[in-house]
Protein backbone atom coordinates (compact mmCIF):
# COMPACT_ATOMS: atom_id res chain seq x y z
CA UNK A 1 0.00 0.00 0.00
CA UNK A 2 1.07 3.39 -1.12
CA UNK A 3 0.90 5.65 2.22
CA UNK A 4 3.28 8.32 1.22
CA UNK A 5 0.75 9.80 -0.97
CA UNK A 6 -1.43 10.38 1.95
CA UNK A 7 1.08 12.07 3.99
CA UNK A 8 0.07 15.68 3.39
CA UNK A 9 -3.29 15.30 4.01
CA UNK A 10 -2.59 13.01 7.14
CA UNK A 11 -0.54 15.20 8.80
CA UNK A 12 -3.47 18.32 8.01
CA UNK A 13 -6.25 16.05 8.96
CA UNK A 14 -4.09 15.31 12.17
CA UNK A 15 -3.90 19.01 12.91
CA UNK A 16 -7.72 19.66 12.99
CA UNK A 17 -8.13 16.56 14.67
CA UNK A 18 -5.95 18.10 17.15
CA UNK A 19 -7.93 21.30 16.87
CA UNK A 20 -11.39 20.03 17.20
CA UNK A 21 -10.90 17.47 19.90
CA UNK A 22 -8.65 19.81 21.93
CA UNK A 23 -6.11 16.80 22.39
CA UNK A 24 -3.76 17.98 24.81
CA UNK A 25 -1.65 14.92 24.61
CA UNK A 26 0.58 13.08 22.28
CA UNK A 27 -0.63 10.56 20.01
CA UNK A 28 0.89 7.49 20.26
CA UNK A 29 3.17 5.92 17.67
CA UNK A 30 1.92 5.75 14.43
CA UNK A 31 1.21 2.25 13.19
CA UNK A 32 3.92 2.44 10.75
CA UNK A 33 6.83 1.83 12.71
CA UNK A 34 6.70 -1.52 12.89
CA UNK A 35 5.83 -3.86 10.17
CA UNK A 36 3.26 -6.82 11.32
CA UNK A 37 1.70 -9.37 9.28
CA UNK A 38 -0.84 -12.18 10.09
CA UNK A 39 -0.64 -15.59 7.83
CA UNK A 40 -2.70 -18.33 8.16
CA UNK A 41 -1.03 -21.05 8.32
CA UNK A 42 0.93 -23.07 10.67
CA UNK A 43 4.01 -21.75 12.04
CA UNK A 44 6.01 -24.71 10.47
CA UNK A 45 5.06 -23.97 6.54
CA UNK A 46 5.24 -20.16 7.25
CA UNK A 47 8.65 -20.42 8.86
CA UNK A 48 9.77 -22.73 5.40
CA UNK A 49 8.14 -19.91 3.05
CA UNK A 50 9.70 -17.11 4.74
CA UNK A 51 13.25 -18.37 4.04
CA UNK A 52 12.46 -19.50 0.84
CA UNK A 53 11.25 -16.13 0.19
CA UNK A 54 13.58 -13.65 1.85
CA UNK A 55 16.28 -15.96 -0.66
CA UNK A 56 14.18 -15.04 -3.41
CA UNK A 57 14.48 -11.32 -2.81
CA UNK A 58 17.95 -11.80 -3.05
CA UNK A 59 19.04 -11.49 0.65
CA UNK A 60 20.73 -14.34 2.79
CA UNK A 61 19.79 -16.17 6.10
CA UNK A 62 22.28 -15.65 8.43
CA UNK A 63 20.74 -17.29 11.36
CA UNK A 64 17.97 -18.21 12.85
CA UNK A 65 17.54 -17.81 16.97
CA UNK A 66 15.48 -20.03 18.42
CA UNK A 67 14.09 -18.33 21.31
CA UNK A 68 11.16 -20.90 22.12
CA UNK A 69 13.84 -23.42 22.85
CA UNK A 70 15.80 -21.86 25.09
CA UNK A 71 12.51 -20.61 26.89
CA UNK A 72 11.42 -23.96 27.34
CA UNK A 73 14.30 -25.72 27.99
CA UNK A 74 14.65 -23.29 31.09
CA UNK A 75 10.84 -24.55 32.29
CA UNK A 76 9.05 -21.48 30.51
CA UNK A 77 5.61 -22.54 28.64
CA UNK A 78 5.80 -20.66 24.93
CA UNK A 79 4.50 -21.20 21.59
CA UNK A 80 6.98 -21.09 18.47
CA UNK A 81 9.05 -18.22 18.64
CA UNK A 82 12.04 -17.41 16.07
CA UNK A 83 14.28 -14.61 15.39
CA UNK A 84 15.65 -14.75 11.49
CA UNK A 85 18.23 -12.88 10.84
CA UNK A 86 19.36 -11.86 7.25
CA UNK A 87 21.03 -9.35 5.14
CA UNK A 88 23.08 -9.07 1.80
CA UNK A 89 26.80 -9.76 2.20
CA UNK A 90 27.83 -6.36 0.53
CA UNK A 91 26.43 -4.45 2.72
CA UNK A 92 27.39 -6.57 6.42
CA UNK A 93 30.84 -5.88 4.91
CA UNK A 94 30.81 -2.59 4.16
CA UNK A 95 28.58 -0.65 6.36
CA UNK A 96 30.29 -1.26 9.45
CA UNK A 97 33.27 0.86 8.54
CA UNK A 98 31.09 3.47 7.37
CA UNK A 99 28.56 3.68 10.21
CA UNK A 100 30.00 1.53 13.13
CA UNK A 101 26.99 2.14 15.56
CA UNK A 102 24.72 1.36 12.62
CA UNK A 103 26.55 -2.42 12.99
CA UNK A 104 24.19 -2.55 16.04
CA UNK A 105 21.28 -3.39 13.66
CA UNK A 106 22.58 -5.27 11.57
CA UNK A 107 21.89 -8.31 10.18
CA UNK A 108 18.02 -7.25 10.42
CA UNK A 109 15.53 -9.28 11.17
CA UNK A 110 12.35 -10.67 11.30
CA UNK A 111 10.56 -11.99 14.62
CA UNK A 112 8.40 -15.20 13.57
CA UNK A 113 5.67 -16.34 16.11
CA UNK A 114 2.74 -18.76 16.51
CA UNK A 115 -0.63 -18.10 17.71
CA UNK A 116 -2.65 -20.89 17.66
CA UNK A 117 -2.86 -22.02 14.06
CA UNK A 118 -1.69 -18.96 12.72
CA UNK A 119 1.36 -17.14 12.59
CA UNK A 120 2.63 -13.49 12.95
CA UNK A 121 5.39 -11.65 11.41
CA UNK A 122 7.02 -8.61 12.45
CA UNK A 123 9.83 -6.42 12.15
CA UNK A 124 10.72 -2.92 13.03
CA UNK A 125 10.40 -0.27 10.05
CA UNK A 126 13.93 0.29 8.67
CA UNK A 127 12.71 3.52 7.49
CA UNK A 128 12.65 4.39 11.40
CA UNK A 129 16.86 3.86 11.25
CA UNK A 130 16.78 7.44 9.61
CA UNK A 131 15.69 8.99 12.67
CA UNK A 132 18.86 7.08 14.15
CA UNK A 133 21.04 7.74 12.04
CA UNK A 134 20.44 10.32 9.67
CA UNK A 135 23.40 10.94 7.22
CA UNK A 136 21.41 11.62 3.68
CA UNK A 137 23.35 8.86 2.02
CA UNK A 138 21.70 6.25 4.08
CA UNK A 139 18.46 7.12 3.30
CA UNK A 140 18.33 5.36 0.28
CA UNK A 141 19.35 2.06 1.62
CA UNK A 142 16.96 2.26 4.52
CA UNK A 143 13.90 2.79 1.71
CA UNK A 144 15.40 -0.15 -0.02
CA UNK A 145 15.23 -1.85 3.30
CA UNK A 146 11.39 -1.32 3.87
CA UNK A 147 10.58 -2.14 1.06
CA UNK A 148 12.38 -5.89 1.16
CA UNK A 149 10.68 -6.16 4.29
CA UNK A 150 7.56 -5.57 2.69
CA UNK A 151 7.56 -7.62 0.07
CA UNK A 152 9.03 -10.54 1.71
CA UNK A 153 5.35 -10.18 4.34
CA UNK A 154 3.71 -9.62 1.26
CA UNK A 155 4.85 -12.57 -0.49
CA UNK A 156 4.69 -14.98 2.38
CA UNK A 157 1.20 -14.48 3.23
CA UNK A 158 0.20 -14.31 -0.69
CA UNK A 159 2.46 -17.38 -1.10
CA UNK A 160 1.21 -19.59 2.24
CA UNK A 161 -2.74 -17.91 1.37
CA UNK A 162 -2.88 -18.92 -2.23
CA UNK A 163 -1.89 -22.44 -1.40
CA UNK A 164 -4.08 -23.30 1.36
CA UNK A 165 -6.68 -22.32 -1.22
CA UNK B 1 -16.19 -14.23 -2.16
CA UNK B 2 -19.67 -14.01 -3.04
CA UNK B 3 -21.06 -12.87 0.40
CA UNK B 4 -18.03 -10.40 0.13
CA UNK B 5 -18.84 -9.27 -3.03
CA UNK B 6 -22.55 -8.84 -2.01
CA UNK B 7 -21.51 -6.75 0.70
CA UNK B 8 -19.56 -4.57 -0.72
CA UNK B 9 -21.92 -4.06 -3.21
CA UNK B 10 -24.40 -3.22 -0.58
CA UNK B 11 -22.35 -0.65 1.19
CA UNK B 12 -21.65 0.68 -1.70
CA UNK B 13 -25.07 1.17 -2.69
CA UNK B 14 -25.77 2.64 0.68
CA UNK B 15 -22.65 4.72 0.48
CA UNK B 16 -20.98 5.15 -2.89
CA UNK B 17 -18.03 7.71 -1.67
CA UNK B 18 -16.34 4.04 -0.32
CA UNK B 19 -17.26 2.17 -2.89
CA UNK B 20 -13.54 2.63 -4.52
CA UNK B 21 -11.77 2.14 -1.08
CA UNK B 22 -10.93 -1.71 -0.22
CA UNK B 23 -12.29 -2.04 3.53
CA UNK B 24 -11.32 -5.57 3.77
CA UNK B 25 -7.85 -4.93 2.12
CA UNK B 26 -6.92 -1.87 4.45
CA UNK B 27 -8.41 -4.19 7.55
CA UNK B 28 -5.94 -6.64 6.72
CA UNK B 29 -2.63 -4.37 6.37
CA UNK B 30 -3.04 -2.48 9.02
CA UNK B 31 -5.49 -3.97 12.25
CA UNK B 32 -5.54 -8.17 11.10
CA UNK B 33 -1.90 -8.38 12.57
CA UNK B 34 -3.11 -7.44 15.71
CA UNK B 35 -7.33 -8.25 16.23
CA UNK B 36 -7.19 -11.56 13.90
CA UNK B 37 -8.54 -11.41 10.00
CA UNK B 38 -11.83 -12.32 11.40
CA UNK B 39 -11.81 -10.03 14.83
CA UNK B 40 -11.12 -12.77 17.13
CA UNK B 41 -8.24 -10.53 18.50
CA UNK B 42 -4.53 -11.42 19.19
CA UNK B 43 -2.38 -9.03 20.16
CA UNK B 44 -5.29 -7.00 20.42
CA UNK B 45 -8.73 -7.48 21.86
CA UNK B 46 -11.61 -8.85 20.07
CA UNK B 47 -13.71 -7.01 17.46
CA UNK B 48 -15.98 -8.89 16.11
CA UNK B 49 -17.92 -10.16 19.30
CA UNK B 50 -21.55 -9.22 19.03
CA UNK B 51 -21.95 -7.30 21.93
CA UNK B 52 -19.01 -5.75 20.91
CA UNK B 53 -20.39 -4.28 17.77
CA UNK B 54 -23.87 -4.36 19.18
CA UNK B 55 -22.38 -1.08 21.98
CA UNK B 56 -20.29 0.86 19.95
CA UNK B 57 -21.28 3.62 17.60
CA UNK B 58 -19.33 3.86 14.29
CA UNK B 59 -18.05 7.23 15.72
CA UNK B 60 -15.90 5.61 18.58
CA UNK B 61 -14.61 2.81 15.86
CA UNK B 62 -13.11 6.25 13.90
CA UNK B 63 -12.39 7.73 16.59
CA UNK B 64 -10.56 4.75 18.31
CA UNK B 65 -8.67 4.00 14.86
CA UNK B 66 -7.65 7.79 14.39
CA UNK B 67 -6.67 8.37 18.10
CA UNK B 68 -5.20 4.92 18.96
CA UNK B 69 -4.52 4.41 22.94
CA UNK B 70 -1.31 5.94 24.07
CA UNK B 71 0.69 3.78 25.89
CA UNK B 72 -1.56 0.21 25.47
CA UNK B 73 -0.29 -0.82 22.30
CA UNK B 74 -3.28 0.04 20.05
CA UNK B 75 -1.35 2.49 17.27
CA UNK B 76 -2.98 5.84 16.19
CA UNK B 77 -3.80 5.79 12.21
CA UNK B 78 -2.92 9.44 11.05
CA UNK B 79 -1.80 8.55 7.76
CA UNK B 80 -5.30 6.58 6.58
CA UNK B 81 -7.85 9.21 4.54
CA UNK B 82 -11.37 9.43 6.41
CA UNK B 83 -12.49 7.08 3.39
CA UNK B 84 -10.12 4.34 4.71
CA UNK B 85 -11.40 4.71 8.57
CA UNK B 86 -14.84 4.39 6.90
CA UNK B 87 -14.48 1.54 4.89
CA UNK B 88 -12.20 -0.48 7.92
CA UNK B 89 -16.05 0.62 10.14
CA UNK B 90 -17.78 -1.07 7.55
CA UNK B 91 -15.63 -4.09 7.37
CA UNK B 92 -15.71 -4.39 11.21
CA UNK B 93 -19.45 -4.27 10.84
CA UNK B 94 -19.61 -6.45 8.12
CA UNK B 95 -19.12 -9.37 11.09
CA UNK B 96 -22.20 -8.03 12.65
CA UNK B 97 -24.05 -8.15 9.51
CA UNK B 98 -23.31 -12.10 9.38
CA UNK B 99 -24.54 -12.46 12.94
CA UNK B 100 -28.09 -13.78 13.96
CA UNK B 101 -30.53 -11.02 16.03
CA UNK B 102 -27.54 -7.99 15.46
CA UNK B 103 -28.86 -4.63 14.93
CA UNK B 104 -27.68 -1.17 13.28
CA UNK B 105 -25.10 0.40 14.10
CA UNK B 106 -26.09 1.89 17.66
CA UNK B 107 -25.48 5.87 18.17
CA UNK B 108 -24.90 7.43 21.49
CA UNK B 109 -25.62 10.60 22.36
CA UNK B 110 -23.15 13.14 23.42
CA UNK B 111 -25.12 14.59 26.19
CA UNK B 112 -22.76 13.82 29.69
CA UNK B 113 -24.38 11.91 32.40
CA UNK B 114 -24.59 13.25 35.69
CA UNK B 115 -23.77 11.16 38.78
CA UNK B 116 -21.77 11.38 42.08
CA UNK B 117 -18.31 10.72 41.11
CA UNK B 118 -16.84 10.11 44.90
CA UNK B 119 -19.71 6.86 45.19
CA UNK B 120 -19.01 6.09 42.44
CA UNK B 121 -15.19 5.30 43.16
CA UNK B 122 -16.19 3.47 46.09
CA UNK B 123 -18.38 1.33 43.49
CA UNK B 124 -15.17 0.86 40.95
CA UNK B 125 -13.18 -0.52 43.93
CA UNK B 126 -15.65 -2.52 44.67
CA UNK B 127 -16.55 -3.99 41.32
CA UNK B 128 -13.60 -3.06 38.41
CA UNK B 129 -10.72 -2.44 40.01
CA UNK B 130 -9.77 -6.39 39.79
CA UNK B 131 -9.74 -6.10 36.22
CA UNK B 132 -8.97 -2.23 34.94
CA UNK B 133 -7.10 -1.64 37.77
CA UNK B 134 -7.21 0.98 40.90
CA UNK B 135 -6.99 3.92 38.68
CA UNK B 136 -8.18 2.20 35.77
CA UNK B 137 -4.86 1.72 33.82
CA UNK B 138 -5.87 -2.00 32.67
CA UNK B 139 -5.10 -5.53 32.80
CA UNK B 140 -1.53 -6.44 32.10
CA UNK B 141 -0.49 -7.96 29.04
CA UNK B 142 -2.18 -7.59 25.78
CA UNK B 143 -5.01 -8.59 23.73
CA UNK B 144 -5.69 -12.39 23.62
CA UNK B 145 -2.55 -13.82 22.87
CA UNK B 146 -2.57 -17.58 23.60
CA UNK B 147 1.05 -18.34 22.82
CA UNK B 148 1.94 -18.42 26.36
CA UNK B 149 -0.31 -18.84 29.83
CA UNK B 150 -1.96 -16.01 31.38
CA UNK B 151 -4.85 -15.31 34.10
CA UNK B 152 -7.52 -13.46 31.83
CA UNK B 153 -8.67 -14.76 28.55
CA UNK B 154 -9.17 -10.94 27.11
CA UNK B 155 -7.00 -7.92 28.46
CA UNK B 156 -9.41 -5.52 30.40
CA UNK B 157 -9.14 -2.25 28.54
CA UNK B 158 -7.14 0.79 30.18
CA UNK B 159 -10.18 3.73 31.09
CA UNK B 160 -7.81 6.07 32.10
CA UNK B 161 -6.23 6.04 28.49
CA UNK B 162 -7.26 9.67 26.54
CA UNK B 163 -8.10 7.92 23.28
CA UNK B 164 -10.27 5.82 24.81
CA UNK B 165 -12.31 8.70 26.79
CA UNK B 166 -11.92 10.61 23.50
CA UNK B 167 -14.16 7.91 21.78
CA UNK B 168 -16.30 7.16 24.37
CA UNK B 169 -19.27 9.32 24.96
CA UNK B 170 -20.74 8.80 28.52
CA UNK B 171 -23.70 7.09 27.23
CA UNK B 172 -21.32 4.48 25.44
CA UNK B 173 -19.63 3.55 28.25
CA UNK B 174 -23.26 2.87 30.22
CA UNK B 175 -24.49 0.89 27.71
CA UNK B 176 -21.80 -1.30 27.63
CA UNK B 177 -21.96 -1.47 32.06
CA UNK B 178 -25.38 -2.30 31.63
CA UNK B 179 -25.79 -5.09 29.05
CA UNK B 180 -21.74 -6.58 29.38
CA UNK B 181 -20.05 -8.10 26.32
CA UNK B 182 -21.06 -11.86 26.19
CA UNK B 183 -18.21 -13.98 25.42
CA UNK B 184 -15.63 -11.80 27.70
CA UNK B 185 -15.12 -11.56 31.51
CA UNK B 186 -16.97 -8.32 31.55
CA UNK B 187 -20.45 -8.75 32.52
CA UNK B 188 -23.33 -6.90 33.23
CA UNK B 189 -23.82 -4.53 35.81
CA UNK B 190 -27.50 -4.34 35.94
CA UNK B 191 -27.42 -8.05 36.09
CA UNK B 192 -24.90 -8.03 39.14
CA UNK B 193 -27.16 -5.81 40.92
CA UNK B 194 -26.24 -2.49 40.41
CA UNK B 195 -29.01 0.28 39.70
CA UNK B 196 -28.97 2.90 37.43
CA UNK B 197 -28.28 5.24 39.80
CA UNK B 198 -25.22 3.80 40.97
CA UNK B 199 -24.60 2.77 37.23
CA UNK B 200 -24.04 6.25 36.41
CA UNK B 201 -21.94 7.04 39.56
CA UNK B 202 -19.52 4.49 38.37
CA UNK B 203 -19.66 6.92 34.75
CA UNK B 204 -19.40 9.87 36.17
CA UNK B 205 -16.25 8.64 38.18
CA UNK B 206 -14.81 6.84 35.25
CA UNK B 207 -14.98 10.44 33.21
CA UNK B 208 -13.44 11.74 36.13
CA UNK B 209 -10.61 10.11 35.11
CA UNK B 210 -10.05 12.75 32.30
CA UNK B 211 -8.53 15.27 35.01
CA UNK B 212 -6.47 12.97 37.13
CA UNK B 213 -3.71 10.50 36.65
CA UNK B 214 -4.90 9.25 33.15
CA UNK B 215 -1.84 10.39 30.83
CA UNK B 216 0.46 8.61 33.60
CA UNK B 217 -0.14 5.10 31.91
CA UNK B 218 -0.04 6.71 28.46
CA UNK B 219 3.53 8.04 29.26
CA UNK B 220 6.07 6.91 26.18
CA UNK B 221 9.34 6.99 26.74
CA UNK B 222 11.56 9.15 24.28
CA UNK B 223 15.41 9.26 24.68
CA UNK B 224 18.89 9.86 24.08
CA UNK B 225 20.42 7.93 21.52
CA UNK B 226 19.60 4.46 19.56
CA UNK B 227 22.59 2.76 20.36
CA UNK B 228 24.88 2.72 23.71
CA UNK B 229 28.96 3.08 23.06
CA UNK B 230 31.52 2.66 24.86
CA UNK B 231 35.09 2.48 23.86
CA UNK B 232 37.12 -0.03 25.40
CA UNK B 233 41.12 -0.09 26.64
CA UNK B 234 41.32 -3.29 25.20
CA UNK B 235 41.29 -5.47 21.84
CA UNK B 236 38.73 -7.32 20.44
CA UNK B 237 39.42 -10.82 21.89
CA UNK B 238 40.44 -9.19 25.54
CA UNK B 239 36.84 -6.95 25.41
CA UNK B 240 35.13 -10.41 24.40
CA UNK B 241 36.70 -12.35 26.98
CA UNK B 242 35.99 -9.81 29.91
CA UNK B 243 31.98 -9.46 28.85
CA UNK B 244 31.43 -13.19 28.59
CA UNK B 245 32.67 -13.28 32.21
CA UNK B 246 30.26 -9.96 33.11
CA UNK B 247 27.40 -12.45 31.23
CA UNK B 248 27.78 -14.76 33.40
CA UNK B 249 28.36 -13.24 36.51
CA UNK B 250 25.04 -11.22 35.68
CA UNK B 251 22.84 -14.13 35.64
CA UNK B 252 22.59 -14.13 32.13
CA UNK B 253 23.26 -17.48 29.90
CA UNK B 254 26.22 -17.06 27.31
CA UNK B 255 24.07 -18.43 23.95
CA UNK B 256 27.03 -17.78 21.19
CA UNK B 257 30.12 -15.51 20.20
CA UNK B 258 29.65 -15.43 16.41
CA UNK B 259 31.45 -13.15 13.68
CA UNK B 260 28.96 -10.76 12.95
CA UNK B 261 29.46 -11.84 8.93
CA UNK B 262 28.76 -15.44 9.88
CA UNK B 263 26.34 -16.86 7.21
CA UNK B 264 27.32 -14.07 4.97
CA UNK B 265 31.17 -15.11 4.06
CA UNK B 266 32.60 -18.65 3.51
CA UNK B 267 33.02 -20.51 6.58
CA UNK B 268 36.61 -19.35 7.80
CA UNK B 269 36.98 -16.08 5.78
CA UNK B 270 34.87 -14.07 8.73
CA UNK B 271 36.23 -10.76 9.82
CA UNK B 272 37.60 -11.49 13.45
CA UNK B 273 37.50 -7.97 14.75
CA UNK B 274 34.06 -7.70 14.76
CA UNK B 275 32.09 -9.78 16.69
CA UNK B 276 28.45 -10.30 18.19
CA UNK B 277 27.98 -11.55 22.11
CA UNK B 278 24.58 -12.98 21.95
CA UNK B 279 23.07 -13.85 25.90
CA UNK B 280 19.99 -14.08 27.35
CA UNK B 281 18.09 -14.04 31.08
CA UNK B 282 15.30 -16.11 30.19
CA UNK B 283 13.27 -15.00 33.40
CA UNK B 284 13.36 -11.74 32.10
CA UNK B 285 12.56 -12.73 28.64
CA UNK B 286 9.74 -14.80 29.92
CA UNK B 287 8.50 -11.67 31.63
CA UNK B 288 8.58 -9.08 28.86
CA UNK B 289 7.33 -11.46 26.20
CA UNK B 290 4.14 -11.90 28.79
CA UNK B 291 3.95 -7.73 29.03
CA UNK B 292 4.18 -7.79 24.68
CA UNK B 293 4.80 -10.98 22.65
CA UNK B 294 7.17 -8.17 20.18
CA UNK B 295 10.04 -8.03 22.18
CA UNK B 296 11.05 -10.39 20.53
CA UNK B 297 12.08 -7.74 17.86
CA UNK B 298 15.16 -6.68 20.28
CA UNK B 299 16.09 -10.15 21.64
CA UNK B 300 17.97 -12.08 22.35
CA UNK B 301 20.75 -9.35 24.39
CA UNK B 302 23.38 -8.70 21.97
CA UNK B 303 26.41 -6.85 22.57
CA UNK B 304 28.30 -5.94 19.25
CA UNK B 305 32.48 -5.68 19.75
CA UNK B 306 34.55 -4.01 16.70
CA UNK B 307 37.37 -2.42 15.58
CA UNK B 308 37.04 0.54 13.94
CA UNK B 309 39.92 3.14 13.07
CA UNK B 310 42.19 1.91 15.86
CA UNK B 311 39.86 2.08 18.30
CA UNK B 312 37.66 -0.60 19.59
CA UNK B 313 34.02 0.13 19.86
CA UNK B 314 31.47 -2.04 22.57
CA UNK B 315 28.35 -1.44 21.29
CA UNK B 316 24.19 -2.23 22.18
CA UNK B 317 20.88 -0.77 20.62
CA UNK B 318 19.00 1.10 23.60
CA UNK B 319 15.78 -0.23 24.70
CA UNK B 320 14.84 2.79 25.87
CA UNK B 321 14.62 4.47 22.95
CA UNK B 322 13.06 1.59 20.96
CA UNK B 323 10.33 1.64 23.51
CA UNK B 324 8.00 3.87 22.12
CA UNK B 325 8.15 2.24 19.13
CA UNK B 326 5.89 -0.45 20.69
CA UNK B 327 3.19 2.28 22.51
CA UNK B 328 3.46 -0.06 25.45
CA UNK B 329 4.12 1.61 28.55
CA UNK B 330 4.15 -1.43 30.59
CA UNK B 331 7.20 -2.19 28.61
CA UNK B 332 8.84 1.06 29.35
CA UNK B 333 10.23 -0.27 32.89
CA UNK B 334 11.50 -3.36 31.22
CA UNK B 335 13.34 -1.05 28.68
CA UNK B 336 14.56 1.13 30.88
CA UNK B 337 15.59 -1.72 33.03
CA UNK B 338 17.10 -3.54 29.76
CA UNK B 339 19.01 -0.35 29.25
CA UNK B 340 20.71 -0.02 32.49
CA UNK B 341 21.77 -3.75 32.30
CA UNK B 342 23.41 -3.27 28.80
CA UNK B 343 25.12 -0.17 30.36
CA UNK B 344 26.35 -2.09 33.50
CA UNK B 345 27.52 -4.71 31.56
CA UNK B 346 29.46 -2.95 29.45
CA UNK B 347 31.10 -0.70 31.31
CA UNK B 348 31.92 -3.71 33.40
CA UNK B 349 33.40 -5.51 30.89
CA UNK B 350 35.99 -2.73 29.87
CA UNK B 351 36.80 -1.38 33.27
C1 LIG C 1 -0.15 -3.40 17.46
C2 LIG C 1 -1.41 -4.04 17.67
C3 LIG C 1 -2.67 -3.34 17.19
C4 LIG C 1 -2.96 -2.89 15.93
C5 LIG C 1 -2.07 -2.91 14.70
C6 LIG C 1 -4.32 -2.40 15.98
N1 LIG C 1 -4.82 -2.55 17.25
FE1 LIG C 1 -6.67 -1.98 17.87
N2 LIG C 1 -6.18 -2.47 19.79
C7 LIG C 1 -5.02 -3.09 20.19
C8 LIG C 1 -5.05 -3.29 21.63
C9 LIG C 1 -3.96 -3.95 22.46
C10 LIG C 1 -6.27 -2.74 22.09
C11 LIG C 1 -6.75 -2.67 23.56
C12 LIG C 1 -6.23 -1.38 24.16
C13 LIG C 1 -6.55 -1.15 25.61
O1 LIG C 1 -6.06 -1.85 26.47
O2 LIG C 1 -7.26 -0.19 25.88
C14 LIG C 1 -6.96 -2.25 20.91
C15 LIG C 1 -8.22 -1.64 20.92
C16 LIG C 1 -8.97 -1.37 19.79
C17 LIG C 1 -10.35 -0.95 19.82
C18 LIG C 1 -11.20 -0.74 21.06
C19 LIG C 1 -11.81 -2.06 21.40
C20 LIG C 1 -12.82 -1.99 22.50
O3 LIG C 1 -13.07 -3.04 23.14
O4 LIG C 1 -13.38 -0.94 22.72
C21 LIG C 1 -10.74 -0.84 18.51
C22 LIG C 1 -12.11 -0.44 18.01
C23 LIG C 1 -9.59 -1.15 17.69
N3 LIG C 1 -8.53 -1.47 18.49
C24 LIG C 1 -9.61 -1.15 16.30
C25 LIG C 1 -8.47 -1.30 15.52
C26 LIG C 1 -8.45 -1.14 14.08
C27 LIG C 1 -9.66 -0.87 13.23
C28 LIG C 1 -7.16 -1.31 13.69
C29 LIG C 1 -6.60 -1.14 12.29
C30 LIG C 1 -6.87 0.12 11.64
C31 LIG C 1 -6.37 -1.60 14.87
N4 LIG C 1 -7.20 -1.59 15.96
C32 LIG C 1 -5.01 -1.89 14.88
C33 LIG C 1 -3.97 -3.46 19.36
C34 LIG C 1 -3.85 -3.13 18.02
C1 LIG D 1 -13.74 -9.72 35.35
C2 LIG D 1 -13.05 -8.62 34.79
C3 LIG D 1 -13.80 -7.32 34.59
C4 LIG D 1 -14.54 -6.61 35.52
C5 LIG D 1 -14.78 -6.97 36.98
C6 LIG D 1 -14.99 -5.42 34.85
N1 LIG D 1 -14.57 -5.42 33.56
FE1 LIG D 1 -14.94 -3.97 32.18
N2 LIG D 1 -14.05 -5.10 30.75
C7 LIG D 1 -13.37 -6.28 30.96
C8 LIG D 1 -12.90 -6.79 29.70
C9 LIG D 1 -12.10 -8.05 29.50
C10 LIG D 1 -13.32 -5.87 28.72
C11 LIG D 1 -13.06 -5.96 27.22
C12 LIG D 1 -14.21 -6.69 26.58
C13 LIG D 1 -14.03 -6.80 25.09
O1 LIG D 1 -13.01 -7.32 24.66
O2 LIG D 1 -14.93 -6.38 24.38
C14 LIG D 1 -14.02 -4.82 29.41
C15 LIG D 1 -14.57 -3.70 28.79
C16 LIG D 1 -15.04 -2.59 29.46
C17 LIG D 1 -15.41 -1.34 28.85
C18 LIG D 1 -15.29 -1.02 27.38
C19 LIG D 1 -13.90 -0.44 27.18
C20 LIG D 1 -13.37 -0.59 25.81
O3 LIG D 1 -12.29 -0.05 25.52
O4 LIG D 1 -14.01 -1.28 25.03
C21 LIG D 1 -15.79 -0.50 29.84
C22 LIG D 1 -16.25 0.94 29.69
C23 LIG D 1 -15.70 -1.24 31.09
N3 LIG D 1 -15.24 -2.50 30.82
C24 LIG D 1 -15.98 -0.72 32.33
C25 LIG D 1 -16.05 -1.47 33.49
C26 LIG D 1 -16.51 -0.97 34.75
C27 LIG D 1 -16.87 0.47 35.02
C28 LIG D 1 -16.52 -2.03 35.61
C29 LIG D 1 -17.02 -2.06 37.03
C30 LIG D 1 -18.40 -1.69 37.21
C31 LIG D 1 -15.97 -3.18 34.90
N4 LIG D 1 -15.72 -2.81 33.62
C32 LIG D 1 -15.74 -4.43 35.45
C33 LIG D 1 -13.20 -6.92 32.18
C34 LIG D 1 -13.83 -6.55 33.35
Amino acid sequence: MNTTSFKCCGLRRALIYTLVFGLLWVLPADADELIMVRVHSAFPETMTTLQEVIRKQDYTVSRIQRVDVGLTKTGYQTAEYRVVFFGKPREIKDLPSRYPELTTYLPLKITIFAEQGETLLMALNPILLGDFFPQPELKKTFAVWEKAVRDIFDRVRTEEEGSAK
Amino acid sequence: MYRMFLLVAMIGLAHPVYAAVDGAGLYVQNCAACHGAQGGGGVGVPLSLHDFLDSVSNEYLRKTIRLGRQGRVMPSFRKLSDDDVNAIVQHIRGWSHKQEGSHAAPVFSAQPIKGDAIRGKALFDKNCATCHGVNGEGGAGTGVTMSRPRNWPILAPALNNPGFLASASDEMIKATLMKGRNGTPMVSFLKQGLSKKDINDVVAYVRAFEKSSGAKTAEVLSSESAVIVRESPYSVEQTVASLKSTILGNNFRLIRIQPLDQGFVERGKENKKRVLVYSCNFNFLNEALKVDPRVGLFLPCRVTVMEHKGKVLVMTINPKRLSAIFNNSELNRLCEEMSKIYVEMIEEAIL
